[in-house]
């Protein structure tokens, strides 16, 4: 027979003050564990959301990011000419040759002194139709020919002059900002874009970055790849577009998240000695009432089972507790560069509830393995002599 | 003093309950510790750099080059006694699990202009000689297994191809903050290799006075305002801090992590330190029948608390100093010359202090204020 859970939330109950200590620790844990994991995801979620799996991305053969990548015209008219990429609906390809640089801007705010590296990207016309995930939300687009700029979202209020209608200095030059973009929170976000033809001359002269196009056939990009690789008139790299940019996360994604995982397991370690210690000081002090189930005929196994679910309990509230404290940091907007690709990126706080889950289900494992020795003497206990 | 014996048997009394708050303690101020020393590594890098070292760059960004030509005008120009220039090479070894930096430099003014890069003289010299040699850092040779005189080949991404290099020198920095894992090469090899000759990355110089480092930065600025290619010139230390600020805000996250792990911590403790008096009560009560004061119950209370802590404390920090001494820690190149600084541990000692507090203030008040005939009545 089983030992009813209302007995533990009562005993729980007795020793409020004890019980809330514990689920405190443990709640901290949970909270820092999924802020960290948050910041992660939040992260490689921008990156991932970056590219898209109907896209194809040409780089120079060797390079391992657009900024270190180079083509010519020809090699771009070459990969236009490709019969796998798809048409608009003008009827001309969905192709655009990209310049990426990378340009420092002062940072708005308080801290003049700091420099961010921000991507610099100059499109065709098709490349806001061959990337679908980017909208104007603010002013029109660039016209071909002059110099405007479109700005993306999350750089706005982080740097100066990047608002619609001000005027923008880099590269020797002065841009009018145009319009604002938002790319489902993608790394774009943190962009500015412009057209290819205005940046080619004052940035790195007659030649693109990279190559981005839409896929006639998205079924077929291990045939596009082969025929691009083998091409003899081209030396490049063909990427689908989607796990280009996932792979660009993975250098600081995995940073973050074996520093998320060091970090909570020591504290979780401090916080299964609490649960230790509350439950053998709670094993101790109830020795009688352990016995009397006992002598009452209840299992051995459904004391363990009960003392186990106690822990469990109070390591459920902290858990619970430390998922609540971390909430609020879902979507808080923070910025860090991306070694990857040498600029920095914003990005937000990404508390998913999967995430939640994970803090909760982690909370129960730091109460079960907290609880099980406590319990096992509850289980064991000698009658006779915690009778007396 | 005379009361120390009775302490530790209060705490030998439930010896794993001791040794598991003990160790909570030790854990948290060990991550405290960690987690501090980034902070301070970091800016630490960020405030290195000699005084008189400044770094022209393209004012474009950092990414373009400046050409080669401009060495001369900057040697000559006033208040500058030397001139060297580097590129940023960026490739590949092996699997490229372990990214590493590699630089090609003008070599004879780039070792000039860093001392702190030290190597043996006959290393330094077939270095020099032999165009197609590279240096490369103690921690990059151990990490490797490569010896001298052996050949390595990297992938270049910037500069398509492979590349092999004949190290012929291992440096090591004589300060902690320049990076052990570099390797250096020839400029004039890079420039023979792409056959585009002319381009440096930046350059350092070196100047006489210190306080004129921005007056300099300023005539050479506008000395070059109307070439093809303007130039930013600023100390190196502004180099090195814009680095630094580009991981963004890691000492809030840092900070605030930190502080969770010391206040789940004071929770397990404080939670220890009840119970133990908890259990106590009739205890207390018999040794205040027995002419305790008041005073000296508060104080075995606060003593037994405060070995607990300063115990963890000791185990948490030296353990956190001697393990990142003895590992020779930083964290796969980017946090080089990781050490517990001295400032970190006292401020940890501050934390223990808080911690005994904290902790012990309840129990310890409340044996102290025990009304001793309502607890007697709890004896046997």
């Amino acid at each position: 027979m089983k030992v009813p859970l209302s007995y533990n939330a009562r005993s729980l109950l007795q020793r409020p003050v004890s019980t809330a200590l514990t689920a405190l620790g443990i709640a901290l844990v949970v909270a820092v564990f999924i802020g960290m994991l948050a910041l992660a995801n939040g992260f490689r979620s921008a990156l991932t959301r970056t590219g898209s799996n109907q896209n194809v991305l040409v780089l120079r053969r060797g390079a391992d990011s657009e900024l270190s990548s180079g083509m010519d015209r020809q090699g771009a008219s070459i990969v236009t000419a490709s019969p796998h990429v798809a048409a608009g609906a003008d009827g001309r390809p969905m192709v655009s040759p990209e310049v990426y640089v990378v340009i420092p801007l002062p940072r708005a705010g308080a801290d003049t002194t700091g420099l961010a590296n921000v991507v610099v990207r100059g499109v065709s016309a098709a490349a806001w139709t061959v990337r679908n995930n980017v909208g104007v939300s603010a002013g029109r687009k660039p016209q071909s020919g002059k110099a405007e700029i479109c700005v993306g979202k999350k750089l706005a209020g982080r740097f100066n002059n990047t608002a619609v209608g001000e005027t923008l200095r880099f590269g020797g030059r002065n841009w009018n900002v145009v319009c604002q973009f938002s790319a489902n929170g993608s790394a774009f976000e943190s962009e500015i874009w412009g057209e290819n033809e205005q940046f080619m001359p004052v940035f790195r002269g007659e030649s693109f970055q990279s190559l981005t196009f839409r896929l006639r056939d998205p079924a077929a990009f291990e045939e596009v790849k082969r025929t691009l690789e083998a091409d003899r008139r081209l030396t490049v790299d063909v990427y689908r577009e989607a796990d280009f940019y996932t792979e660009q996360s993975q250098l600081l994604g995995r940073i973050l998240q074996i520093l998320a995982i060091l970090i909570t397991s020591i504290m979780a370690i401090g916080a299964v000695f609490g649960a230790i210690n509350t439950m053998y000081a709670a094993v101790a002090a109830r020795a009688p009432e352990i016995a009397v189930l006992l002598t009452l005929g209840f299992h051995p196994r459904s004391v363990l089972a009960s003392f186990l679910a106690e822990s469990a309990l109070i390591a459920l509230v902290g858990g619970i507790l430390g998922a609540l404290l971390a909430l609020p940091i879902n979507g808080i907007v923070t910025s860090t560069t991306n070694w990857a690709s040498f600029s920095e990126i914003a990005f937000s706080f990404r508390v998913t509830p999967g995430l939640l889950l994970a803090g909760v289900g982690f909370a129960l494992v730091m109460g079960l393995i907290g609880g099980f020795f406590p319990a096992w003497r509850a289980a064991r206990m000698p009658v006779i002599q915690a009778l007396r | 003093m005379k009361y120390f014996h009775l302490v530790m048997a209060n705490l030998g009394r439930h010896k794993r309950r001791t040794i598991l708050t003990i160790a909570s303690v030790a854990l948290a101020l060990f991550l405290f510790a960690s987690l501090r020393t980034v902070v301070t590594t970091l800016s630490r890098a960020a405030q290195f750099g000699s005084a008189r070292r400044l770094v022209v760059l393209n004012a474009t960004g950092l990414v373009f080059p400046i050409p080669l030509s401009y060495a001369n005008r900057l040697t000559t120009a006033k208040g500058v006694s030397a001139v060297t220039w580097a590129n940023w090479f960026g490739g590949r070894y092996g699997d490229n699990k372990r990214f590493f930096a590699q630089f090609a430099v003008d070599p004879t003014s780039y070792l000039a202009m860093y001392p702190e890069i030290v190597l043996p003289e006959d290393q330094k010299q077939a270095f020099l000689r032999e165009r197609s040699s590279a240096i490369v850092g103690r921690r990059l040779l151990d990490l490797f297994g490569w010896r001298l005189g052996q050949d390595i080949t990297i992938q270049g991404t910037i500069f398509p191809g492979d590349w092999t290099f004949t190290i012929r020198g291992v440096y090591t920095p004589s300060d902690p903050v320049i990076n052990d894992d570099m390797m250096l090469f020839h400029h004039a090899y890079l420039e023979e290799r792409t056959g585009r000759p002319g381009l440096a990355g930046w350059y350092v110089l070196e100047i006489n006075d210190p306080n004129n480092a921005a007056p300099i930065g300023k005539t050479i600025d506008d000395g070059f305002r109307n070439s093809s290619t303007p130039t930013k010139t600023g100390t190196e230390q502004a180099f090195n801090a814009s680095f630094a600020t580009m991981w963004g805000n890691v000492s809030l996250l840092m900070g605030t992590i930190g502080m969770a792990v010391v206040f789940a911590i004071l929770l397990v403790t404080a939670n220890a330190m009840m119970m133990s008096s908890r259990e106590r009560t009739g205890e207390v009560a018999v040794l205040k029948t027995i002419g305790f004061t008041d005073r000296t119950l508060f104080g075995l209370v606060m003593l037994e608390a405060g070995i607990i802590a300063v115990t963890g404390a000791v185990l948490g920090l030296g353990g956190a100093k001697l393990l990142y001494k003895a590992s020779n820690f930083n964290a796969g190149g980017f946090l080089p010359g990781f050490d517990v600084t001295t400032n970190t541990l006292i401020l940890g000692l501050a934390v223990t202090l808080l911690l005994m507090l904290a902790s012990g203030l309840v129990p310890a008040i409340r044996a102290a204020r025990l009304p001793v005939v309502q607890a007697l009545r709890r004896v046997e």
